[in-house]
C-alpha cells in the first residue's frame, strides 16, 4: 500500500530555501579566489581587429587578461552541438571569440582580478577595435538572397532543413478537402530569466591535477562529459562537476556555456580558484533564449469538420550559433507533436533552422511542444470557426478515442495512454462551460469584448528511449541512473542523476523510496547534482525526472528489497516467498508468524556485518540501476481561459483560468499543482507580456527587467486545476511529465481567448504578445 | 552590484547635507536609491561621492495643514507612506501604483521628482495639484511651482547644490476631488501614459479643473485646453473636454518599444477622461 506516493507533502527542501540557507554557486567561496569578468561585444556583428588590454593590466588588483586566441592556444575546444539532424551544418563556436563577434554579448576578452569591483573597472579599460559588419535578423528573412552571411561555411544562414510525416497523404488531404484554413503566425522570442543568474566557480589542484567545477547546471554529468571530451580536455576521472542548489532553469541551464569553460581554464592558468557570476544584464544577453518560430500552417477538413490534413512550414531562428540541443527543439520535439490530441491522417511538417545575429535559441520550458501546440491549437480554433462549430464540440469530433491507445501518429510518436473525451468532460464541468458561453452572449450584447479560449494539448515528456534519440540525431543517451544505498543503521542515501532546481525531487523521490522500502520519509536523503557522488546521469529537462529518474530509483530499490528479503528469510529460517515488508510495524516479517520479525535496521546491519548471509549473497546493501524508458510519456490537457478586453485602451485582463491535466499517476499532488500553476503563469506570460525584442541593428532592446515584462502574480486570477489519471504503461510508476504542460497549454489557451474576444470585430488572428497597443491597433483596424 | 569606486558620507542634518554638497567633488544626494543605484549599477552614473540624506528625520513625514494651509510633505517620505496617507486622493492613488512593494517602501517623493523620469507618476500629479517645491542651498532657499520645476527629459530647475526640503500640496477642501489614471508599463510599472485631474464642483458645474498628463511627453504637461473646455460646464462635458488633450501635449511625443507615439496619443484622452470622471465623483463626495 502506498503510504507516501499520491499524498501531498510540503517540500523538505523548503526550510533551507526560505531561511536563506540554500547553497547556490554564487554563495560559495574558495580561499584565494579570483574573480572573472567578461568583456562582451556591444555589436551584433563585428570583426575584432585588435584588443589592447594594457590599461586594464595596469590597474591595481588585475591578475590577468585573456583573449579568445589565448584560450585557443591554451587548448580549449569549440562548443559542440549535441543534437545533429541529417545534413546539419554546425557553425564554429569558441568560448571567447578570437576574430568575430556574432551577437551582442558574445565574449571577446576575459578579465581576472582580486575582487569583482576591480574586474568590472578593468572591463571598462579594455579597448577592443571593432569593425562592425551588417547584421542578419529574422528567422525567415535571414535565409533571403541578399541577407548578410553569418558563417562562411553555412550558405543562406540555414543550418538544417528537416521534415517529417506523410507528404503524399498531406497532398491528397488538401486535394480532397471540403474546407481549408490557413494561418501565418509568429511564436515570438522569449528570454528565460531564471531567478538565479548563471554562475561558475572552479578550483584546480595542481598536485593531483584535479579540477572541480561548480556550475549552475540542470545536468552536471553531461557538462563534465562535454568539458572533458570537447572543450577543456581534462580527463573525466580528474574532473568533478557540482551543481548545488540551482535557482530555476526552465531549460536555460541545460546547455554547455562558454563561461563553464573559461572559468576552469582560468583557474588552471593562474593556479588559483576563480569565479564568475552573471549580472542580470549578462543573463539577458547570454542565456539561451526560447521559441522564435515563423510559421505558415494549413489544415484540411472534410465536409463534416473532420481534420484530414495538416501542412506546416516553419523557420526556426537558432541565433548566432547552434546551442547544445538547439536543432532538437524545432524538429524531434515539435513536428512529432503535430497530431495533437487528434486523428489526422495526412501530416507533413517542414522545418528550417536558421542563423541570425542574436543570442542562441535552445530549449525553454516546453521546448518545441509549446510551439507545436500553439500552431495546432490556433489552426484548430480557426477550423472550428470555419465550420461554425463550438470549439469544444469541434475538438471532440476529432479526438483520438480512448480505446485506440497505444495510438500511432503519422509523425513518429506512439502515444502511450489517454482519455481525451474524459479531459473535456471534466473541463466543461469545472469551468461551467455552458454558463461561460451564456455569460459571453450577455457581455457581447452589452458591446463588451469578452472571450473564452479553449485548448487541448499534448506533449512528449520523459526523454527518452536512447536508441530512438540516437536515430533522431542525439549524441547522447537519455536513460537515467539511480543508486539506493542503505547504510548499516538503516538510513538511506539515494543518488540520482536527475537534478532539482525547483522541482522538489528531494521530496518526491523520498516519497517513492519510502513506499518501496517501507521506511519513514525522513530516513531518506536524496543526493543529486555532484559527479563526485552520483555515478552518472542525464539531468533534468523535458519533464523526465519522475518518469526516468524516479523509475531508476524504483528499480534499485526493488533490488535492495529483494536482497533484504533473502537476507531476512535466511536469518529467520524461512523462505523468501514467505517474507514480506509489513506496512504497519515497518518490520520485515514472515507470513503467518507471530513474532515481530526483523526491523529494517536489523536486516541492513546484517548485510554489513555479513556474519550470517545466504551463500549466494554478497555483503553490503547498495544497488544501482540504469533505466532506459521504452517510450516517451504523453501528458495531455484541456484548458480554458477567459479574458476581457478594454475596448478603449486595448488592455487585456485574464479573468478566469481552468486546467484539467492528465499527468498519469501523481506522486505529490501539491507539487504537481505547483508545477501546473507556475507553468500556466509562464505560458500566459508569453501570450500577454513577454517578448525578447531586437532592433534592426541586432541590439537587444529588452535587456533588463525594466523592459522585458515578466508575469506578475497580481495579474492572475485563481488558476483552477484538476486532473484525470490514466497511468502511463511505459514506466513502473505510471507517471507522465508534469513540469511543462502548464506552459505548453497556457500560451495558446489565452491566445484563443483573446481572438475569441475580438471575433465579433471580424478578427481571426493577432500576434503575441497581446500588449495593450497591439490589441488597440487591431481594434482600430477592425472598426 | 559592482559600481565604480565612490565615497559615501551620511548627513545628519539639512545643514550638514548642504555643506557637504558644497564641499564634495562630483557629489549626489542619496535618498531611497531606487533611481540612482540602478544607474550606478549599470555604470550609467558614477558620482564621486554619495551624500546619504536617508536618515535626516526632519526631511521625512507629512505635516497636514489646517484650513487653507497646504499639506507639507518631507522629501524623504516614501511612496508607501503617501499611499496610506490622507493627502490629496490623486497623490495617494499614484503613490500606491508605483512599481511594487519594495520600490514603494524605499523610493521617496523627493528622489522621484528630482530624478524627473518622464514615465514617473508623481511629477504629473504634483503638476496638476499645483504643488510648490521648496529647495535650499547653503545660502538660500526658494519655492518653485511644480509647473516650473520640471523642465525636460530627466531635467529640473534644481541646481546641483540644491536640496529639496518640502513639497507643499494644497489641501482638498469640500467640493474638490482628484484622481490619477495610468496605463502601466507591464515590465517596470512606470506610466506608459498617466493623467491626473483635480476638480472643484459647484452645483454640478465644474468651477475649477486642473489637469496634467505624463508618460507621453518629455515632462509632465499641464493641459490648459482640457481645463478651459471643462470649466463652467457640467460633468457631461468631460469626454469632449478630454479630447482637447491633443492640443496640450504638443508634437514631441515619446515613443519606445512599449508604445508608439500614435498609441500614446490615441489613448491619452481615455485616461484624462477616466481621471476626470473619478475626480468629479470624489468632488461630488
Ligand atoms: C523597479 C522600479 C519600478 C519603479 N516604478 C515606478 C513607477 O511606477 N512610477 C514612478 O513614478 N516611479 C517608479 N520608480 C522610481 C521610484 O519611484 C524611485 O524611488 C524614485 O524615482 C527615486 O526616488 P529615490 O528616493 O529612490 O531616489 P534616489 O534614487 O536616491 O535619487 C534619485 C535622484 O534624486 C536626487 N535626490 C534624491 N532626493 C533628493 C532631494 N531631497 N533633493 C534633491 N535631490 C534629491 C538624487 O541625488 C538622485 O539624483 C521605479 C523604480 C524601480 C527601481
Amino acid at each position: 500500500m502506498a503510504k507516501f506516493v499520491g499524498k501531498s507533502f510540503k517540500r523538505v527542501e523548503d526550510p533551507r530555501f526560505l531561511q536563506g540557507q540554500g547553497k547556490y554557486v554564487s554563495n560559495l567561496q574558495r580561499p584565494g579566489m579570483a574573480y572573472v569578468a567578461i568583456a562582451r561585444s556591444p555589436h551584433a556583428h563585428a570583426d575584432i581587429k585588435g584588443i589592447d588590454a594594457s590599461a586594464a593590466l595596469e590597474l591595481d588588483g588585475v591578475v590577468a587578461v585573456f583573449t579568445g586566441q589565448d584560450l585557443i592556444d591554451g587548448g580549449v575546444g569549440q562548443l559542440p552541438c549535441g543534437w545533429v539532424v541529417p545534413d546539419c551544418k554546425i557553425p564554429e563556436r569558441w568560448p571567447v571569440v578570437p576574430d568575430r563577434a556574432r551577437h551582442v554579448g558574445d565574449a571577446v576578452a576575459v578579465v581576472v582580478a582580486d575582487n569583482p569591483y576591480v574586474a568590472e573597472d578593468a572591463l571598462e579599460l579594455i579597448e577592443v577595435d571593432y569593425e562592425p559588419l551588417p547584421v542578419s535578423m529574422g528567422a525567415r528573412a535571414t535565409t533571403e538572397y541578399r541577407a548578410q552571411q553569418l558563417h562562411a561555411e553555412i550558405p543562406n544562414n540555414t543550418a538544417y532543413s528537416w521534415a517529417l510525416g506523410d507528404e503524399d497523404g498531406m497532398r491528397r488531404a488538401f486535394a480532397e478537402a471540403a474546407h481549408v484554413v490557413e494561418l501565418d503566425l509568429i511564436n515570438q522570442r522569449l528570454i528565460p530569466n531564471a531567478m538565479e543568474p548563471r554562475a561558475c566557480m572552479a578550483e584546480w589542484d595542481d598536485t593531483m591535477e584535479e579540477m572541480t567545477v561548480w556550475t549552475t547546471s540542470q545536468n552536471p554529468h553531461p557538462i563534465r562529459l562535454l568539458l572533458s571530451g570537447f572543450t577543456l580536455g581534462i580527463p573525466e576521472n580528474k574532473l568533478r562537476v557540482i551543481s548545488p542548489d540551482v535557482g530555476g532553469g526552465f531549460g536555460s541551464k541545460i546547455f554547455h556555456y562558454p563561461e563553464e569553460i573559461i572559468v576552469p581554464w582560468v583557474a588552471r592558468a593562474i593556479n588559483r580558484p576563480a569565479k564568475w557570476v552573471a549580472t542580470r544584464s549578462e543573463s539577458f544577453m547570454t542565456d539561451s533564449q526560447g521559441r522564435d518560430h515563423v510559421t505558415n500552417v494549413r489544415m484540411a477538413m472534410d465536409a463534416t469538420g473532420t481534420i484530414t490534413g495538416l501542412h506546416v512550414q516553419t523557420w526556426a531562428d537558432q541565433g548566432a550559433y547552434l546551442s547544445t540541443f538547439a536543432p532538437l527543439i524545432p524538429t524531434a520535439l515539435s513536428i512529432t507533436l503535430f497530431s495533437g490530441l487528434y486523428k489526422i491522417p495526412g501530416i507533413w511538417g517542414e522545418m528550417k533552422g536558421t542563423l541570425t545575429n542574436t543570442v542562441p535559441v535552445d530549449a525553454y520550458r516546453g521546448a518545441g511542444r509549446p510551439e507545436a501546440s500553439y500552431l495546432l491549437e490556433r489552426i484548430v480554433e480557426k477550423g472550428a470557426q470555419k465550420m461554425g462549430m463550438d470549439p469544444i464540440a469541434f475538438r471532440r469530433h476529432n479526438l483520438i478515442p480512448a480505446d485506440e491507445f497505444p495510438y500511432q501518429t503519422p509523425v513518429a510518436f506512439q502515444y502511450d495512454s489517454g482519455n481525451y473525451q474524459g479531459l473535456f468532460d471534466k473541463l466543461e464541468e469545472i469551468s461551467g462551460y455552458g454558463d461561460l458561453r451564456e455569460e459571453q452572449k450577455a457581455k457581447r450584447a452589452e458591446g463588451k469584448l469578452w472571450g473564452v479560449g479553449v485548448s487541448g494539448c499534448i506533449e512528449a515528456s520523459g526523454p527518452a528511449p536512447s536508441a530512438v534519440a540516437g536515430s533522431l540525431g542525439s549524441a547522447v543517451g537519455f536513460w537515467e541512473s539511480g543508486t539506493v544505498r542503505v547504510h548499516p543503521t538503516g538510513k538511506v542515501t539515494a543518488l540520482t542523476g536527475s537534478h532539482a532546481h525547483g522541482q522538489g525531487h528531494e521530496t518526491t523521490f523520498a516519497q517513492i523510496l519510502a513506499d518501496e522500502l517501507n521506511i519513514p520519509l525522513e530516513d531518506i536523503e536524496v543526493v543529486h547534482g555532484d559527479t563526485g557522488r552520483v555515478p552518472f546521469g542525464m539531468g533534468t529537462y523535458g519533464s523526465r525526472s519522475a518518469a526516468v529518474g524516479g523509475s531508476a530509483l524504483v528499480r534499485s530499490a526493488t533490488r535492495v528489497r529483494e536482497k533484504m528479503t533473502k537476507i531476512a528469510a535466511h536469518q529467520m529460517e524461512s523462505r523468501p516467498e514467505d517474507v514480506y515488508f509489513d506496512d504497519e510495524t515497518g518490520n520485515i516479517r514472515v507470513q503467518g508468524a507471530t513474532d515481530e520479525g526483523m526491523s529494517f535496521f536489523e536486516v541492513a546491519l546484517a548485510a554489513y556485518t555479513a556474519h550470517d548471509l545466504p551463500p549466494d549473497i554478497e555483503p553490503g546493501l547498495e544497488e544501482t540501476a540504469f533505466f532506459d524508458p521504452s517510450n516517451f510519456t504523453f501528458p495531455n490537457s484541456a484548458h480554458i481561459a477567459v479574458v476581457s478586453i478594454d475596448r478603449e485602451t486595448g488592455e487585456v485582463t485574464l479573468e478566469k483560468y481552468f486546467g484539467v491535466d492528465d499527468v498519469g499517476n501523481v506522486i505529490n499532488p501539491l507539487i504537481v499543482d505547483g508545477q501546473l500553476v507556475g507553468g500556466v503563469a509562464q505560458g500566459v506570460g508569453q501570450a500577454l507580456w513577454e517578448h525578447g525584442i531586437y532592433g534592426e541593428d541586432g541590439q537587444l532592446l529588452t535587456g533588463s527587467m525594466m523592459d522585458y515584462a515578466m508575469p506578475r502574480a497580481d495579474r492572475f486570477p485563481q488558476i483552477e486545476t484538476d486532473r484525470i489519471e490514466t497511468p502511463s504503461p511505459t514506466n513502473p510508476l505510471g507517471v507522465k511529465g508534469a513540469g511543462e504542460m502548464g506552459t505548453i497549454a497556457g500560451t495558446v489557451t489565452v491566445a484563443n481567448a483573446v481572438v475569441d474576444a475580438l471575433a465579433p470585430l471580424g478578427v481571426d488572428h493577432v500576434e503575441m504578445p497581446f500588449t495593450a497597443e497591439r490589441i488597440w491597433q487591431t481594434i482600430q483596424a477592425h472598426s | 552590484m559592482y559600481p565604480p569606486n565612490f565615497n559615501y558620507v551620511r548627513a545628519g542634518s539639512v545643514a550638514e547635507a548642504l555643506s557637504l554638497i558644497a564641499s564634495e567633488d562630483d557629489a549626489k544626494f542619496l535618498a531611497g536609491g531606487h533611481s540612482l543605484v540602478p544607474a550606478m549599477k549599470l555604470r550609467l552614473d558614477a558620482p564621486g561621492t554619495l551624500i546619504d540624506i536617508g536618515r535626516i528625520e526632519d526631511l521625512r513625514g507629512i505635516a497636514y495643514g489646517s484650513g487653507d494651509e497646504n499639506d507639507c510633505i518631507g522629501p524623504l517620505t516614501t511612496h508607501a507612506t503617501i499611499a496610506s496617507s490622507n493627502l490629496a486622493s490623486a497623490l495617494v492613488e499614484a503613490a500606491g501604483g508605483i512599481g511594487d512593494p519594495q520600490v514603494r517602501n524605499r523610493g521617496t517623493i523627493g528622489g522621484n521628482i528630482a530624478h524627473a523620469d518622464p514615465a514617473s507618476d508623481l511629477p504629473t500629479v504634483l503638476t496638476a495639484l499645483e504643488a510648490s517645491i521648496r529647495v535650499e542651498n547653503p545660502s538660500n532657499a526658494r519655492n518653485i511651482d511644480a509647473a516650473n520645476f520640471f523642465t525636460g527629459l530627466f531635467e529640473t530647475s534644481l541646481e546641483e547644490n540644491e536640496l529639496i526640503t518640502v513639497i507643499a500640496v494644497p489641501r482638498e477642501g469640500a467640493g474638490t476631488g482628484s484622481a490619477y489614471a495610468k496605463l502601466f508599463n507591464p515590465a517596470s510599472r512606470y506610466a506608459v501614459v498617466g493623467a491626473c485631474a483635480s476638480v472643484t464642483l459647484n452645483n454640478g458645474v465644474v468651477s475649477r479643473a486642473r489637469v496634467a498628463v505624463g508618460g507621453l511627453t518629455p515632462m509632465a504637461t499641464r493641459c490648459g485646453s482640457v481645463e478651459a473646455a471643462l470649466e463652467g460646464r457640467s460633468t457631461d462635458a468631460i469626454k469632449e473636454a478630454s479630447a482637447q488633450v491633443a492640443s496640450d501635449v504638443g508634437d514631441d511625443i515619446l515613443e519606445d518599444i512599449h508604445a508608439s507615439a500614435e498609441y500614446r496619443l490615441g489613448v491619452i484622452p481615455v485616461y484624462v477622461e477616466r481621471a476626470l470622471q473619478a475626480a468629479c465623483a470624489r468632488a461630488a463626495g
